[in-house]
């Protein structure tokens, strides 16, 4: 080579963005918070209740949907997402209502996801059919694991057969169909995720969320670890887990477009991609959040995390949220960053810029980040700042690093 | 002024917690100096950092009344010294302002290093000594063999020592009379020309420098002109006065007596100790032999945890200068600690106190670096460096020899534990001088370089003899040694800050220890991290600090991104305190960790 301009003549990257920047958009979160059993893992807002005054939920949910609604009417939407706890507990005719109710706040858009969260037991594949008409358009199965005992002590109600066969009714009602699995569960080995997570390849759905096992405070798993009896893979199984999950997602046509998330292409989760580009969501539903440009102002909401206080306040005042924060430009900066950075693709640093109000070099230690750039870390090129997948994989460490 | 047959001059001197202070507030409570109701605890002890560390830091006076037997009213210059072998100079010219000193000795301990060093001192001095034995009404006293202790060791006559209990008071009225009956009184003409000797000078906000001073011959009084002879400043008395504790004005102070001036002086540089003052008119003819100032024999750096208190870091060493001429302080930048001062201290106790005093009564975080002593390179070029800061050390090619400062230790050690402590001693490159054995206790006297001493060889000591040993030393001069300067580098960049001078012998150990202590406290970083201890070009000791392999949150939705951002927000109040070393950030934990294993 010649000259050092010419170095880079080889380089397999793309030298210019195809397309301008991705519009983050707008999309509407609903929380169901009721399951039948707590899972030892979960420390999500889910709750045990012994009976469920469907119709009351059913009344209050719509009331706070109209409560965002009346602000935001008329915003084109994305996606709806019923989360939890268990929606696919939830009667189909009240998914049904909501999303006829968003339907008349909001102009959908022509592509809009419509995803329902669903536990893959028989008994709610029973309801598939009613949530298909009801307009859900994409099934996130929390299958979790491929292997019976690993399911039992996830505290999970199904079994691997029962979950496969809820998996083929889900195809053949859904598009789209994502399952969720768990891995460096407590004794399992790099060989046995491997296994497990070949034959969840060959299921044949576009999406796979994979998660390594993340001990959460307050959780039954919490206490487990405590007392030293949940033996969990180390640092290096699980970056050698991590590693193995991308590449052979990477060589089944699974890109990892983001941590923990794996697609083909076109079926990513087009609702979690408005939460990582740092879209505007409304969260409708006890404990849920959300991201509201209104004006000039960008609020962050959240709602009353019990269930019944919440219930009770949208009884009495129509809605369950709490009082919004204003987000100051620099917290909306770093929220991005710390969203944005999990994605392949990366965070525009002029909309970073933007978001900060200020030079970046007083928001981004530009030194780290030329240094992690020779590192192999990160990649900072026509505009766009990345973490490579190596970078990724320690990401916490590398954000904090390059923020100031 | 007062009929020098009827005044007695004398201080206290002891070892650590052997009772000085409570028998000082014994003497003051049955002199009738302070009304039950003003006595707290230790009444000379005046900073809070001496009440809870139980010693005294600077020599205060009290001026007591004693009505003796004989009828006779007498005056007492109790001068109090302060008790750690750091402040032995101050002890010393303590003495200069006495006739006699009650050598205090714990009935129940005995005779240990610093009642020994103290005694040798008042024995120089010239003072007349009154052992007295303190704590007899606890069971553990032990009289007969402290009283053979004292005549053994020290070579005093303690067949009449003073039996007492500073706690209870038994035996005070026989102390007060003993102090009259045996003590000599002072000497001194006061026709003469002033002769008065400043025995401590110190700052107060309200009337500028208060200078103490023990008249040896003439008067001084209020409006007088006074000379300091060894400066030349002229000043104008505006006050006389005594402490009785408590300050009282006074129209005079003649031959013998100990009190206060205050002259409108600004600054403790102009009223130094050991200077001696005159009247401007009537000069004397020659000084009073005054004492050596004293010397800062351990340096380090002193920067603040957060750069902006830089300045007031400045205006509080400043102001702990006023009272405190015995330490020194320059400006100091440091790569890795940012903006600071390096100061010498009298001994590793002062640098603590001071250090305390910077921290509780300024509100200052700081970051204190490895103590170091003062060492003398003899370059090619003929030149004498005297050396403070490792940093400084020239190239070794340029380097002639190195000498370093040496002690004479004097250790005091029940029998069961000799061994150890000749073990330390002989560890520390220590040549011994002395053994000798009294009943099961051992007194060895070994010589050390000071450097082996100022890191942690007094915990060493007091943790190998279980705390039974006790220690004191004097400076014993320069001598060559083989040294060499240890660096740290990390990945590949020295650390200034870490840098340490030591025997070549010991620089690979020290090197280790150093390095393992980082890799512990360094955080993991997105690189491998290389820790290195070099002499020269040469490493002697490495450890890698791994890089993170996974650090990444699993899931993160909508609700997630709150929670992330406060966590990262207070993840972002760690890193103020973080110290960058090329990539590397370096919690300031780890710089004092590692710090402290340098010894």
């Amino acid at each position: 080579m010649s000259s050092a301009s010419s170095s880079r003549t080889g380089s397999e990257l793309p030298r210019h963005r195809a397309e301008t920047p991705p519009d983050p958009g707008f999309a509407l979160y609903l929380h169901w918070p009721f399951c039948r059993h707590k899972c030892p893992y979960c420390d999500f807002n889910s709750h045990v209740r012994e009976e469920v005054e469907e119709g009351r939920w059913r009344a209050a949910l719509l009331a706070e949907l109209d409560h965002f609604g009346e602000r935001t009417a008329g915003r084109a939407l994305r996606s709806i997402f019923f989360g939890g706890g268990t929606p696919s507990l939830m009667a189909p005719a009240t998914v049904a209502a909501l999303i006829e109710r968003a339907s008349r706040w909001w102009r959908f858009e022509p592509e809009i996801e419509i995803t329902l969260e669903a536990n893959p037991t028989s008994a709610e594949a029973a309801r598939f059919a009613g949530f298909q008409a009801a307009g859900v358009n994409r099934l996130s199965l929390g299958v979790q694991a491929l292997e019976e005992a690993a399911l039992r002590h996830l505290g999970r109600q199904h079994g691997v057969a029962e979950a496969l066969a809820a998996l083929d009714l889900a195809r053949a009602r859904f598009p789209r169909v994502s399952i969720d699995l768990i891995y460096g569960r407590p004794e399992q080995d790099l060989a046995a995720w491997e296994r497990e997570l070949r034959r969840a390849l060959d299921l044949g759905t576009g999406h796979l969320s994979l998660y390594q096992l993340t001990i959460e405070p307050g959780t039954h798993f919490h206490t487990l670890r405590r007392r030293g009896r949940l033996p969990l893979p180390g640092e290096d199984l699980g970056a050698a887990m991590l590693a193995l999950t991308d590449e052979l997602c990477a060589a089944a046509g699974f890109a990892a477009y983001e941590i923990s998330n794996h697609a083909r292409p076109g079926e990513e989760s087009r609702h979690n991609l408005v939460y990582w580009r740092y879209g505007d969501y409304l969260g409708v539903g006890p404990g849920a959040h959300g991201r509201l440009t209104l004006g000039t102002e960008r609020l962050a909401m959240r709602a009353e995390r019990l269930p019944e206080r919440w219930l009770a306040a949208v009884e009495t005042r129509g809605h369950g949220q709490l009082p919004a924060e204003r987000l100051a430009a620099e917290t909306q900066a770093t929220e991005y960053l710390l969203m944005a950075m999990r994605l392949a693709e990366g965070v525009e640093l002029g909309r970073l810029a933007a978001l900060a109000g200020r030079d970046l070099d007083s928001f981004l230690d530009m030194a780290a980040v030329r240094f992690l750039e020779a590192e192999g870390l990160l990649r900072c090129e026509e505009g766009v700042l990345r973490a490579t997948a190596t970078g990724r994989h320690r990401l916490d460490a590398l954000i904090r690093r390059i923020l100031r | 002024m007062e009929e020098l047959a009827r005044i007695r001059n004398f201080a206290i001197v002891a070892h650590i917690d052997h009772g000085k202070s409570t028998l000082a507030d014994r003497l003051i409570e049955r002199c009738g100096a302070l009304q039950a109701r003003e006595m707290t605890s230790q009444v000379l002890d005046s900073m809070d950092i001496e009440r809870e560390r139980g010693i005294t830091i600077k020599a205060q006076t009290v001026r007591l009344e004693y009505l003796a037997r004989d009828g006779q009213r007498y005056l007492f210059n109790l001068v109090d010294t302060p008790g750690h072998v750091d402040f032995s100079y101050e002890v010393s010219r303590s003495m200069r302002a006495c006739e006699g000193a009650l050598l205090l000795v714990d009935a129940t301990q005995g005779v240990e290093a610093q009642t020994l060093a103290n005694a040798y001192q008042a024995i120089d001095a010239d003072l007349e000594i009154l052992p007295v034995l303190n704590k007899i009404d606890l069971p553990a006293a032990d009289p007969e063999r402290v009283e053979e202790q004292i005549e053994d060791i020290i070579g005093l006559d303690a067949s009449e020592a003073l039996m007492i209990s500073a706690k209870t008071g038994e035996g005070i009225d026989d102390l007060l009379e003993a102090i009259v009956t045996r003590l000599p009184p002072p000497e001194g003409k006061a026709e003469e020309p002033l002769q008065a000797l400043v025995v401590d000078s110190w700052y107060d906000p309200y009337v500028g420098v208060v200078t103490l001073i023990r008249v040896r011959n003439g008067v001084v009084r209020k409006g007088q002109k006074i000379l300091f002879m060894g400066t030349r400043a002229v000043h104008q008395i505006d006050r006389v006065g005594v402490f009785t504790p408590k300050p009282v004005l006074v129209e005079a102070l003649g031959p013998g007596e100990i009190g206060f001036v205050t002259a409108g002086i600004k600054e403790i540089a102009d009223a130094r100790v050991g200077d001696t003052i005159t009247e401007e008119k009537r000069p004397a003819a020659a000084p009073l032999p005054g004492f050596r100032p004293s010397q800062p024999v351990v340096f380090c750096g002193i920067f603040p945890v957060d750069s902006n208190d830089y300045d007031h870091l400045r205006e509080s060493l400043a102001k702990l200068r006023l009272n405190d001429a015995s330490f020194e302080y320059e400006p100091e930048t440091s790569t890795a600690l940012g903006l600071g001062f390096r100061c010498g201290f009298l001994g590793l106790l002062h640098l603590e106190i001071v250090q305390e005093r910077l921290e509780r009564e300024f509100g200052l975080e700081l970051v204190v670096t490895a103590p170091s002593v003062v060492y003398r390179v003899h370059r090619t070029d003929g030149t004498v460096q005297e050396l403070h800061n490792p940093a400084d050390y020239p190239d070794p090619t340029k380097i002639v020899k190195v000498e370093e400062p040496w002690i004479r230790a004097t250790i005091l050690v029940p029998d069961a534990h000799l061994g150890a402590v000749l073990r330390l001693c002989q560890e520390r490159r220590g040549e011994q001088l002395d053994l000798t054995y009294v009943g099961n206790r051992a007194m060895v006297v070994y010589r050390l370089p000071l450097n082996e001493v100022v890191y942690d060889f007094y915990d060493r000591l007091k943790s190998i003899s279980r705390g039974y040993a006790s220690f004191d030393y004097q400076l014993d001069g320069y001598g060559e040694s083989d040294l060499v300067k240890l660096s740290i580098l990390v990945n590949g960049e020295p650390v200034e800050s870490l840098a340490l001078i030591v025997h070549r012998s010991m620089a690979e150990s020290r090197g280790r220890a150093i390095c393992e202590k980082l890799k512990e406290l360094i955080p993991r970083q997105m690189f491998q991290i290389a820790i290195q201890a070099a002499i020269g070009g040469r490493i002697v000791a490495r450890e890698t600090v791994r890089a993170y392999r996974k650090d990444v949150t699993a899931k993160c939705y909508g609700g997630d991104v709150s929670r992330k951002r406060k966590l990262l927000e207070r993840q972002k109040e760690g890193k103020k305190r973080m110290r960058q070393v090329g990539r590397v950030e370096i919690p300031q934990e780890a710089f004092l960790a590692a710090l402290k294993v340098s010894g």
